[in-house]
Parts: C-alpha cells; structure tokens; sequence
C-alpha cells in the first residue's frame, strides 16, 4: 500500500517494528498486523472501551489512536497483562466474582481496572464505578465487576 | 435411576469460561483469519422510504483491491428472499434491497475487497440515485394508511391486522364473546383508562454481528462462523437459500459477545457472505459496525398500549382491557410477528383477574425490524399490567404490595390456567412478595419517603410482580421444535466429553452443565468437558434464547446423562459380580468408583469401569462396546418463574434528573444450578430493564432518519447509574422438568421497568400525575414538576 510510515511501538515488552497506512487505528493495528485480538473492538465513536489498552501505564482507548501516534511508546495489552497461574489480581477478581459474562467488555474493563488501581490503591465503590464508566458492559449490569476490583484491590 | 448425591448443583462455582477470557485468549467472530480471506461492506440506504432509481457503482469497482462489487437486483438472481419463522403473511424481504428501501440502514449493494478498509471506501463510493417517498413513522397514522404504504400488498399497513384474545375467545371457532368483560366493566365501581408506550430498543450486546462464510468448491461445503445464539437455526437456514444441502453446511457460533435475542435472527449479510463465498470460491469476512448495528440489528420492544382497568373499591380487579399496537417496523423477521404475541399471551400478569379482552394490532412502518429483545414480548405485557395495578392502587388510595396480594393467584391454584390461554406450572407468589417486602423493609421504606417528601425532596417507591413464560417450550410453541438436543460420552480415560445444542453467549453452560454431570457420575469437574455452538461437533439443537438453556438444555443434558449412565452401571455390575444378574439401577456413582448400594466396600473405578466398555472382553450378554449416549427432549408445558421488584428513586425538583436510589429484587427461578451466576443474570436483566425505564430509547425523527445512531446519542447504562443490586430468592420448583429449573436470563428486564415507572409516578405525585411514558428524560419530568403535571 501506497502511503504506508514505518512505526515502532514497544508492545507487552516486545519491540515491534511495521510499515502502516497513517490512517490505521492502534486497535486494527494490535489484531490484524501483531494479532492480538484481545483487544477488541465495541463501537465506531470512542464510547464503549472494549479496546482499551495502556500506553505508556495510562488507559487508552486504542481505537481512538492511530498507530503512528503511538510511535515510540509502550503499549499493555490484556495479552501482557499475566498468565495463567500468574495472573494479575483484577484477572483474578474478574474470575473470583464473575465478573464477566460473554467476555467481550472484559479485557477493556481489565485495563480500566488496572490503571484505576495504580491511581488509587484503594477506591470507594462509586470511585470505581466511575473509574469504569468510560467501559460499557451489557451483560453483567456492572455489580460483579466492582466486586473484581473490590477483590483486586483488597489482594493489593 | 441410579443414586446421584448433589455436591456441585446449587454451589457457587466460579466458571470455567473465564480463565481464557479473562487472558484476551477467546476467540470471537472477529478473530477468526482464513488464508485468503476477503472482506464485505455494505452499501447501505441512507433514506427510510425510496424507489431506487439507479446504483452507480462504476467508481467502486475500479478501485485497486476491489473484487467485487454486486446490487441487490443482481444477488436476487441467486438469493431468494429470507424465510421467517412465523405463520403470518409477509412480503418478500431481501437479503439486499431490490428496487426499493424501507428503513435507513438497509442495505442496497455489496463489496467483496482485501481489506475492510478497502471495501469500505469502496462502499462508500457507490453512488444510489432515490425517489424519496414518504417516510412512515407513527403506528398510529400508519394504521390509517398514511402518509404512504410500506408494502403496497398490506392495506394500511397492517402487517398482523387483528388478532383478539382473552376471556370468551375461542380459538378454534374464532370467534369473540364479550358479554363477561363487557358485564366487569358495567358492574365496576371504577375504570381506569390509559396509553402506554414500550418504547423501541436497542440491543446492543458489546460485540455487534459477525460473519465468516468459507465456501470449499471441490467439497461443495460450506463453513459458517456467525455471532449467533443458534448455530444449528443458521445452519438450516442458510442451506436453505444457498442450495447447500444442509448435511454440507457446517456452522459454528464461536465466542459470543452477547446476543441479548436479537442473535437469533439470520440476517441478510449472513446469507450474503455464504452467498458471495460460494459464488467467489473464496473466504469472505463481514463484522458489523457499531453503526450499522443500530440501525440494522433488529430493535426490540415498540409496543403501544391502551389500556382499561376496572374493580371493586375493596381493591379486586374484575376487568382488564388491552388493544396493543406493535410498530414492527419494514419487514418480517424471524420472530418478529410473534414477539408480540407473548406480550398478549402474558396479560393475566400474576392475577387472576376474571374478564380479560386483549387486541393485537402489528404495524409496518419505516424503520428497522423488530423482534426478540431479552424478555421478547413479556417485558411489555408485564410493563402494561404492572402499571395498571399500580394505578389501581394509586386511586383507591391503597398499599400497592396489598393490591397485588388481593389479586394475586393463590398457591392453590397452580396449575392454573389464565383467561390468555396459558397454564401456569408453580407459584407461591405471596411468599415472594412478603420475602421483598421484609427485605426492603418496606413500612421503614414508606416512612422513610415521607420523610424525604415532607422535606420536600421527591422521593418515590415502586413496586412490581412479574410472572414470564419460559424454558420454551413444547414443539407447538416454537417454529424450529421447542425441543434441545445432548450427547454425553464417557471416553476410555474415564474423562466424560457432552455436546449441547445451547449455544451459550454468556450464560456460563460450559459450567452449570459441567457442575450437573459432574454429581451425575460422582466424578470431579474438571474430568467433564462441554461442546456447543458447531454443527460439525453437535448433531442436532435449537438453540439459547427464551431462557431455555438449563431448563430444556439441562435437562436433555441429564438424558443423555442417564443413558450412558444406565449402560455404564451395567458394565461395571458385570466387574464387580460378573456371575450374576443385578439390578444396574442399583449402581452408586460416587467419588469416582460405582458400587452396589448395599455393598459400599466393593466397588470399581470409574475409570477402570470406562476403559474396560472399550475393550469389553468378556463382552456382557446384552451390551455392546462403548459408552456414548445422545437424547433429544421437549418438555409438556414452558415454565412460569416469577418474582417482586421494589425500587426507590429521587428526581431532582430543580432539574428533573432521576436517581436510582435503591433496588431489591426476589426472584424465583425454580432450581438454581450455579447461583453466582443466576445472580449474575439477574443483575444484566436489571440493568437492561433500568435502562430501558430511565435512559435508553431508539428514537427516529419524522423522516425515519435514526437520531440514536451512536452511542453519542443512544444511552448505554454505564456502571454510575445503578445502585448496588439488592438480590434474594424463593425456590418453587417446576413440575415440567426432572432438574425443577424455569429459567432466569430474562427475569430482570421484567420487572425493573413498571417498578421504576411506579416510583416516579410516586415521586411526582404532589403534581397530579398517574403516569409516565419512558424512558424518564429529566427533561419529560421537569415539564411534569413545573408544568402542573403535564408532561
Ligand atoms: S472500540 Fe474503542 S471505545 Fe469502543
Ligand atoms: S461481559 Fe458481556 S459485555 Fe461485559
């Protein structure tokens, strides 16, 4: 493709170098070009946080970023975020108290929940209500996902 | 059958979905790349009502990566109009529009290109000449068949034109005898009259539509991955208008982001992709935007009501009358024509009310379709009874909880049979209420508002009782068989492998149906493994919707269950006493060894008992090798769960804003599985239901132009507008299946609106008002607060 400007953004600790079109979106630049589709994608106009990721330890929301913005920053995405049998306590929350049900919202609620508890280590309910309020979730009618959180960061 | 100690049904088990989920490892329609894979876009009308006159897609197709470009004139040499699932007449509804548009959003021309940006800008290149008729918008004038006709086959619009129901209907004759309701209502000390809108929603599971349509030309197969509740409905469908026989089509529901009802449908971009895939040899993507979403995935609710309420000063109901209109927008859908015959088959609510008329009307307007939305029908019969109940007691002056009471049908009279037609399995609906009342504390919640309101602060409480129709259902009351399907495989490690025919979205089944044959077989969970959502894995199914999983889906499970099981204790009767006969229903399935009942000390292993049906030798008379089991199941009836919402609101004198103060719910659900996660659907009904009372509506303006086109413009309920869910149960069990289960997926979206309305009606009562449409616009209330009590 015509047009295309090189870019290296540093993603879950691993240098990644490619050549995109400026108008691609940091979120279709994750899935498609490294295939990460953790990050999903919820809507057209910034609102749902289905895609939020971190750059540079501060939640974003990845489909509002074109790629070549995000040259030369660092980039978490739920897939850096832990493992399985290590994983991170708003993981752990999520599943302690079902805190999800298709699925779809939870990486982006993860990511919001992440930088929420590194701003503030121990929140009040409505502060997290309100730290989430950029995430939309359909299914869970959000209780059990302030109880992830609560879970998280009671764990610290 | 053999013994089963229940250890994991009823525990709050956290589920087996999550791990991958919760590591962004699950796989979604979108995340599913083929070699080779090209992508759709779709034109689409960006008018509500128009002949077209001429596409122009010369510009389009000469765009580098563009394979092809095609109109809905030409697709309909090859694709017919999709079928429905309803008996009603209905016009012929394309997959692509033809010559002419009916709602804005519907599509007109297709792009197959490399990349989605590419078929995008190609889409966007295409260029629609109209003839721009007049959009129909109102129900009510589209019934009088202004200002146009949407189909020029259905007279003034009526897509359903009268359909009665109720006392002295007889169905088989047809014919409608009027003289008990007519004699309620002369004989009443009071009636009350009102309209009511359900306004039109939005969806909007997280995850829009999606579709991966692989077409192999040496096999003549052909592969379909769609964001669907009902993989096996969409196999059956799309072979049908693709000429694929269905045994060479193979659809597969991957991870699901929700469906909330308007998955079921098979949408026109689905049978497009298998289609195009077909046609082109290739692998072709489409993924909804979120735009398109809401103007192309079906709306649910859109139901207007007039409704009379008519009873004795001592607070009984004796009369109800009820004419709905259902604006159902420009075609037929699945189930569009049907969703509103559940609102109608739902209007004895929790009551036994003795005259009731009903008057179904389903309209064509210019918008898009609707049809099944989380409740389907029943979220507004119960909205309108709901509220007349509540209106009831606003007049006389009484308790609101102590009109349901009087009215209420009693525990002695299940199974019984309502003036609509349906027959309630269970119900002890007292013992709900005064559980929601004692939790609420409900005396100290009344005082507590007057309190607030002689503070001048305008508080308000409400109260509700639902009863739904679920677990559907018996064959004669669903289009595809109302039956589930299951297979249960022991395999020779002694690991146990059960394919469903629920394709869950959410529901957590992979769980609950692991927690099930886990008690089953006495075995661990973690030895159990639940297939679904792939017609290639799963024979046959239906499909999740109508909050049918664990009521027919698990009880299917148990089926199959009980066949290998039966099998599997005779086995392991021929292991432990291979000289005798013995009786097999006599076999213990427990911690992982089966033993007679009455000799606990000698047993097998469940493991030993598997590895030696495989390799049977000696082969016990009367038994073949292997231990695989598959059943299908419908039940006699659907069930009936029910419960009591109460909520507490405050509306602010100075701007009209309303606040969700607090909310307590009671529902019952029969048998609980998993009750984290029955609580967890509960909470996402709620939140749907508060939505749809307080913030969210799909609004077009008069010239079918969809103002809530965006989340911008559509409230999505964000995690700041609810209050901590106060939840409880009662437990009545079901009589139609073994398991005892109703079904819960729906619940919260029934009685959170008339609840919510009811208390904002409370809040504002100083000014003179008996009700509100929703949702409550700050706005709407403050015209109330500073206009007397007009809104
Ligand atoms: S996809 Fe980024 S906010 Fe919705
Ligand atoms: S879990 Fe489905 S949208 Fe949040």
């Amino acid at each position: 493709m015509a047009n295309e400007t090189p870019v290296s953004i540093k993603v879950n600790g691993k240098e990644e170098q490619r050549d995109v079109e400026p108008r691609l979106l940091l979120a279709h630049f994750l899935r498609e070009d490294l295939g990460l589709t953790g990050t999903h994608i919820g809507c057209d106009t910034t609102q749902c946080g289905a895609c939020t990721v971190l750059i540079d330890g501060k939640s974003v929301k990845a489909c509002t970023v074109f790629a070549v913005q995000a040259d030369g920053s660092e980039v978490t995405t739920i897939e850096g975020v832990g493992a399985e049998g290590e994983l991170h306590p708003v993981q752990e929350g999520f599943w302690e108290e079902h805190g999800l049900q298709c699925g779809y919202c939870t990486p982006g609620m993860i990511m919001s929940g992440i930088h929420l508890l590194n701003e503030n280590k121990n929140p009040s309910e409505q502060e997290i209500r309100e730290g989430i309020s950029g995430n939309f979730c359909r299914c869970t009618g959000y209780q059990h996902i302030v109880n992830a959180i609560q879970y998280a960061a009671k764990k610290g | 059958m053999a013994v089963v100690t229940p250890k994991m049904i009823g525990e709050r088990i956290k589920r087996r979905e999550d791990p991958r989920l919760i590591q962004g490892l699950g796989t979604y329609v979108d995340d599913i790349k083929l070699p080779g894979m090209l992508h759709l876009a779709f034109k689409r009308s960006d008018i509500a009502h128009g002949i077209i006159k001429s596409i122009d897609v010369s510009e389009a197709q000469s765009m580098p990566g563009v394979e092809l470009v095609i109109t809905g004139a030409e697709l309909k040499e090859f694709l017919p109009p999709m079928p429905i699932g309803t008996p009603f007449p209905s016009p012929d509804h394309y997959s692509v529009a033809v010559d002419r548009v009916r709602y804005q959003g519907e599509p007109v021309a297709v792009v197959v290109a490399a990349d989605r940006y590419l078929a995008r800008d190609a889409a966007d290149a295409i260029v629609v000449d109209y003839e721009v008729l007049p959009a129909v918008i109102d129900p009510e004038v589209a019934m009088q068949g202004q200002p146009a006709l949407v189909h020029e086959a259905f007279e003034n619009n009526l897509a359903v034109p009268y359909v009665p129901g109720g006392t002295g209907f007889d169905a088989e004759a047809g014919t409608v005898d009027n003289s008990a309701v007519d004699k309620a209502f002369a004989e009443a000390d009071f009636t009350l009259s009102q309209r009511m809108m359900n306004q039109r929603l939005a969806p909007t599971a997280m995850e829009a539509r999606g579709v991966v349509a692989h077409y192999e030309p040496g096999k003549d197969t052909l592969t379909i991955w769609s964001s669907t509740q009902n993989p096996h409905i969409l196999k059956t469908f799309v072979a049908a208008l693709t000429g694929i026989p269905d045994n060479q089509v193979r659809a597969i529901a991957p991870e699901v982001g929700g469906g909330f009802g308007c998955k079921i449908n098979i949408y026109g971009e689905d049978y497009v992709a298998a289609a195009l895939s077909k046609q082109l040899g290739k692998p072709l993507k489409w993924i909804e935007d979120r735009s398109e979403a809401f103007q192309a995935t079906i709306h649910g609710r859109g139901i207007l009501a007039y409704v009379d309420i008519c009873g004795k000063n001592d607070g009984k109901v004796t009369g109800l009358k009820i004419k709905l209109i259902a604006d159902i927008g420009a075609y037929n859908m699945i189930l569009t024509a049907a969703i509103p015959t559940l609102t109608m088959l739902m209007l004895n609510g929790t009551y036994d009310i003795p005259a009731i008329r009903a008057e179904l009307t389903e309209v064509f307007t210019n918008k898009m379709p609707t049809d099944a939305y989380r409740g389907a029908g029943r979220p507004e019969g119960t909205y309108f009874v709901e509220r007349a109940m509540d209106m009831v007691a606003r007049h006389l002056g009484m308790d609101p909880a102590e009109v349901k009471r009087k009215n209420f049908i009693k525990a002695d009279q299940f199974p019984f049979a309502t003036q609509m037609g349906a027959v309630y399995d269970s119900g002890d609906y007292e013992k709900t209420l005064d559980l929601a009342l004692k939790n609420a504390n409900w005396e100290g919640l009344k005082a507590e508002r007057d309190r607030a309101k002689s503070e001048g602060r305008l508080v308000g409480l409400g109260v509700s009782f639902y009863v739904e129709v679920c677990g559907l259902g018996p064959s004669a009351s669903l289009p595809t068989g109302g039956w589930e399907y299951s297979s249960v495989t022991v395999e020779r490690s002694g690991k146990v492998t059960a394919t469903t025919g629920s394709s869950p979205h959410g529901q957590g089944n992979e769980t609950t149906f692991s927690q099930m044959l886990a008690d089953q077989f006495g075995i661990p969970m973690s030895d159990v493994t639940i297939l679904h959502g792939d017609t290639g894995v799963v024979k046959q199914g239906i499909g999740t919707f109508g909050s049918r999983s664990q009521a027919v889906g698990g009880t299917v499970l148990m089926k199959a269950g009980d066949k290998v099981k039966d099998k599997m204790a005779r086995f392991a009767a021929a292991m432990l006493n291979p000289n005798e006969e013995t009786d097999a229903s006599e076999m213990v399935f427990q911690d992982g060894t089966i033993y007679f009942r009455d000799a606990p000390g000698n047993s097998v292993t469940f493991a030993d008992v598997a590895a030696y049906a495989y390799v049977p030798v000696p082969l016990p008379e009367g038994l073949d090798p292997g231990l695989s089991e598959q059943a299908f199941w419908e039940p006699s009836n659907n069930t009936y769960p029910y419960g009591c919402h109460i909520s507490m609101i405050e509306i602010d004198r100075d701007t009209g804003e309303p606040k969700l103060l607090k909310l307590i719910a009671v529902d019952d659900c029969g048998t609980v599985v998993n009750p984290l996660i029955v609580e967890g659907q509960i909470h996402g009904g709620l939140a749907q239901g508060i939505g749809q009372a307080m913030i969210e509506e799909v609004v077009y303006d008069d010239d079918g132009q969809l103002i809530t086109g965006s989340f911008m413009d559509y409230a999505m309920p964000r995690a700041t507008d609810f209050p901590r869910f106060e939840l409880d149960k009662t437990v009545t069990p079901t009589p139609v299946n073994p398991l005892g289960a109703k079904g819960v997926g729906e619940a919260g979206t029934l009685g959170s609106t008339p609840c919510i309305v009811n208390a904002a009606v409370d809040a504002l009562s100083e000014f003179g008002v008996t009700h509100i449409d929703m949702m409550l616009r700050p706005e709407k209330l403050w015209r109330i607060i500073n206009q007397g009590g007009k809104s």
